[in-house]
């Protein structure tokens, strides 16, 4: 178990290395550096102009080094213009000879955004909380009723409740949350239609979340994870109820609702917790369209505005931190059906 | 004029999409009539839930072609603007129409006064262009790459499992916004990352000939060098582009140009829907490698690959298919991302996405410009659904 670990955390910090080059080869891009100076200067900046400041910034070293430097394995470069030195590790106004040579991620220094002028910890700190507020509504929200439906529906394989029920994931799976957002915004909240039930923007949710600014972002990105997972459980929970323990059960006069709830629960809740941990990496794309679409300023809503400003070390750290949770969730989900799971040995 | 009452906008819809009508009845009369030698595709006029995913995506599927091609359906252009029908609602007769003018505008005015009809119409023909094709490359590239990792395994698997997964960890958004960039489109990444893409399926379609043919050298050199011509061709037509890095052909033979951002689109709904296809292949060539026919072809003494597409593809084929369905959904979906982040595709396309992203803005006072196009994209994706479940039910049946 213990090698199992250590193997699997090892992938992972591959993982994240590979997926975090290959992230800053694409924002280091010429054209891409060229969009930083005239974020950075103005917009009708000439070439020479462009070159000389992306050269006086430390971005004219090759892209290796510059990498080596944002991961902290490299020293930070320094520049003597004359009178100070400048260098990727001295702050304004800093001596040069007390500053550390070194600063990069494994340094804690994630560097600092462009847009929003502070700390890329900082700013992903609040941001991932924000977040974080989110998805925990989003799970309790969407788990609880993709679990009730998913088992409804796979208790009596065939019925008409297993019909209805199905069609509904199915049609939930097919409304990405744009859609979805779009229809629950001009029925719940629009003044055309007149029920004003629920706010369109969710930007006042941020400090003081209530049932009305938040309800309706939560469930838009719920409903389209939750026709998966419902469908998942019901595959699950049907081929538990044709198996020989279920038979015996109800031979020996068991209740349906016992059989249901003693018997066949725990063992159809195997899967689809796999398939809810899985989930993540989906609600993530899910957060960044209702942030956007609901003008809700979490990570979604940061890294639109970075990628758009090509601000690179907060779309790195935006990356690095979105990778993590992608990989710890499957380790996790791999873990934890183990566990659920006694007939499964990891080799 | 009065403006239209629901009734008689519906009613007029209905009369716009009488080909539409036709086309459908045709097919289902026909495929009804001969389902019991259709094989799998009669069956699913057997199971009502097949059949009405498949009625649906038929309808955008005639909606589109003849939309697109012969210009039936819309009412309008969809790119021209109209007078006075900025944000109106649905059902409005069109301000100074002339004789040859449709009168009304059926489904209401956007805020830049241009027909909402007429632009849904069209958006169909956009996304049913790009969907199918990008996921008939995804799974080209897919099962190319997935069939030798799970038939040999070892280093090879390893290797491609990491690259696949590393590919699947990656926010699909952040790298929609770090490659559908004009920038992005200039440093000529996606062009390179076209070039390998797109050799992939004639790396799968001259490897599968060789590898049923090589018993017959001449036939096989003849069939190779017809399908290395005419693939070879659309190939460098399809990857080389005056605009960008990659400029091999000159003009005068190159056949055709992808317009603007449509390649970089392409390519990228290519490179993020590769890798699920790849990890189902390769499941499904870990499981069918050790079936008897398998064993019986390896013991006839043939080669790996004759096994991998002549044994192992074809009797693969239906949870394939089924995962095809789905992910012409999926596609049209991560399409309509795109759209929403107003990436790749020009900002007047009459594409769904790009409608929704533009009608949001107006959304709680003005709902139809956005409402129309997203119930549009909801129907298409639910009749695919629809159909791979049918689809699934009936395969499994024998």
């Amino acid at each position: 178990m213990l090698l199992f670990l250590l193997k699997r955390i090892g992938t992972m910090l591959l993982t994240a290395l590979c997926l975090s080059f290959v992230v800053f080869f694409l924002t280091n891009q010429p054209a891409m550096l060229e969009k930083v100076a005239k974020f950075e200067g103005n917009a009708r900046m000439s070439d020479e102009e462009v070159a000389r400041f992306l050269d006086k910034n430390g971005f004219g070293q090759p892209m290796a080094v510059r990498y080596g430097e944002w991961l902290g394995v490299l020293p930070g470069w320094t520049q003597d213009d004359g009178d100070s030195i400048k260098g990727r590790c001295i702050a304004p106004g800093q001596d040069a000879a007390t500053a550390p040579s070194h600063c990069g991620v494994l340094q804690g220094d994630w560097g600092s955004s462009r847009v929003f002028r502070d700390e890329v910890g900082t700013i992903i700190g609040t941001r991932l909380a924000l977040t974080g507020k989110m998805m925990l509504w989003v799970m309790i929200l969407m788990v609880p009723t993709a679990l009730v439906i998913g088992v409804l529906a796979g208790m009596r394989e065939g019925s008409r409740l297993d019909r209805g029920l199905s069609t509904l994931s199915i049609a939930t799976t097919a409304t990405p949350e744009y859609v979805s957002g779009v229809i629950l915004i001009s029925v719940f909240a629009s003044s055309a239609v007149g029920l004003k039930w629920f706010k369109g923007t969710a930007t006042g949710a941020m400090e003081n979340a209530t049932f009305e600014n938040f309800f309706l972002p939560v469930l838009t990105i719920a409903l389209y994870g939750m026709g998966y997972i419902a469908r998942m459980t019901r595959a699950s929970m049907a081929e538990v109820m044709t198996a020989q323990y279920i038979r015996t059960a109800r031979l020996k006069g068991v209740s349906f609702r016992n059989i249901v709830l003693k018997h066949a629960l725990r063992n159809a809740l195997i899967a689809p917790f796999t398939v809810i941990m899985l989930q993540f990496p989906w609600l993530l794309n899910g957060v960044v369209i209702v942030e956007t679409l609901f003008n809700y300023k979490g990570l979604g809503w940061a890294l639109v505005q970075a990628a758009g400003n090509n601000d690179i070390d907060l779309l790195m750290g935006i990356s690095v931190v979105s990778v993590i949770v992608v990989l710890v969730t499957q380790l996790i989900s791999d873990i934890g059906y183990v566990y659920l799971n006694p007939r499964i040995r990891i080799s | 004029m009065e403006t239209l009452s629901w009734g008689e906008i519906l009613l007029r819809l209905a009369i716009q999409f009488t080909p539409v009508w036709i086309a459908l009845a045709l097919t289902f009369a026909l495929s009804i009539a001969f389902k019991r030698r259709l094989g799998l595709y009669g069956k699913l006029f057997d199971n009502w839930i097949g059949m009405i995913g498949f009625g649906i995506v038929m309808f955008w599927v005639y909606t589109a072609v003849f939309a697109g091609l012969f210009d039936w359906i819309a009412t309008h252009d969809p790119l021209s603007t109209a007078s006075g029908m900025k944000n109106k609602v649905p059902g409005t007769p069109l301000r100074g129409a002339g004789d040859g003018d449709y009168p009304y505008y059926l489904l209401g005015g956007d805020t830049l006064a241009r027909d909402v009809f007429s632009r849904m119409v069209q958006g169909a023909w956009v996304v049913i262009r790009i969907a199918p094709l990008a996921t008939l490359f995804a799974f080209m590239a897919g099962i190319t790459l997935g069939l030798p990792a799970g038939y040999f395994g070892g280093r090879l698997d390893t290797a491609l499992s990491f690259l696949a997964n590393l590919i699947l960890a990656f926010p699909v958004i952040l790298l929609f916004y770090l490659l559908v960039t004009p920038e992005m489109v200039a440093s000529g990444i996606p062009s390179y990352m076209a070039v390998v893409l797109f050799l992939l399926p004639i790396l799968f379609i001259v490897v599968m000939i060789n590898a049923r043919f090589h018993t017959q050298p001449t036939r096989r050199n003849l069939l190779v060098a017809g399908t290395l011509l005419i693939l070879g061709w659309l190939y460098l037509s399809l990857v080389s582009d005056a605009g960008t890095p990659v400029n091999i052909l000159p003009a005068t033979l190159d056949l055709f140009d992808i317009p603007g951002g449509i390649l970089v689109v392409f390519v990228s709904v290519v490179f993020v829907n590769a890798p699920t296809v790849f990890r189902i292949t390769r499941g499904l060539a870990l499981d069918l490698r050790t079936r008897d026919y398998v064993a019986a072809a390896q013991t006839r003494g043939e080669g790996p690959w004759y096994i991998m597409l002549w044994e192992i593809l074809p009797n693969a084929r239906g949870p394939l298919f089924v995962d095809f369905c789905l992910r012409i959904g999926y596609t049209t979906i991560l399409l309509g991302t795109l759209g929403f982040f107003g990436l790749g595709l020009p900002s007047d396309s009459p594409d769904w996405g790009t409608t929704i992203n533009q009608g949001r803005k107006l959304l709680s006072i003005y709902p139809h410009p956005a409402i129309v196009p997203a119930f549009a994209l909801l129907s298409l994706v639910l009749g695919l659904n629809l159909l791979a479940d049918g689809l699934r039910e009936e395969s499994l049946k024998d």
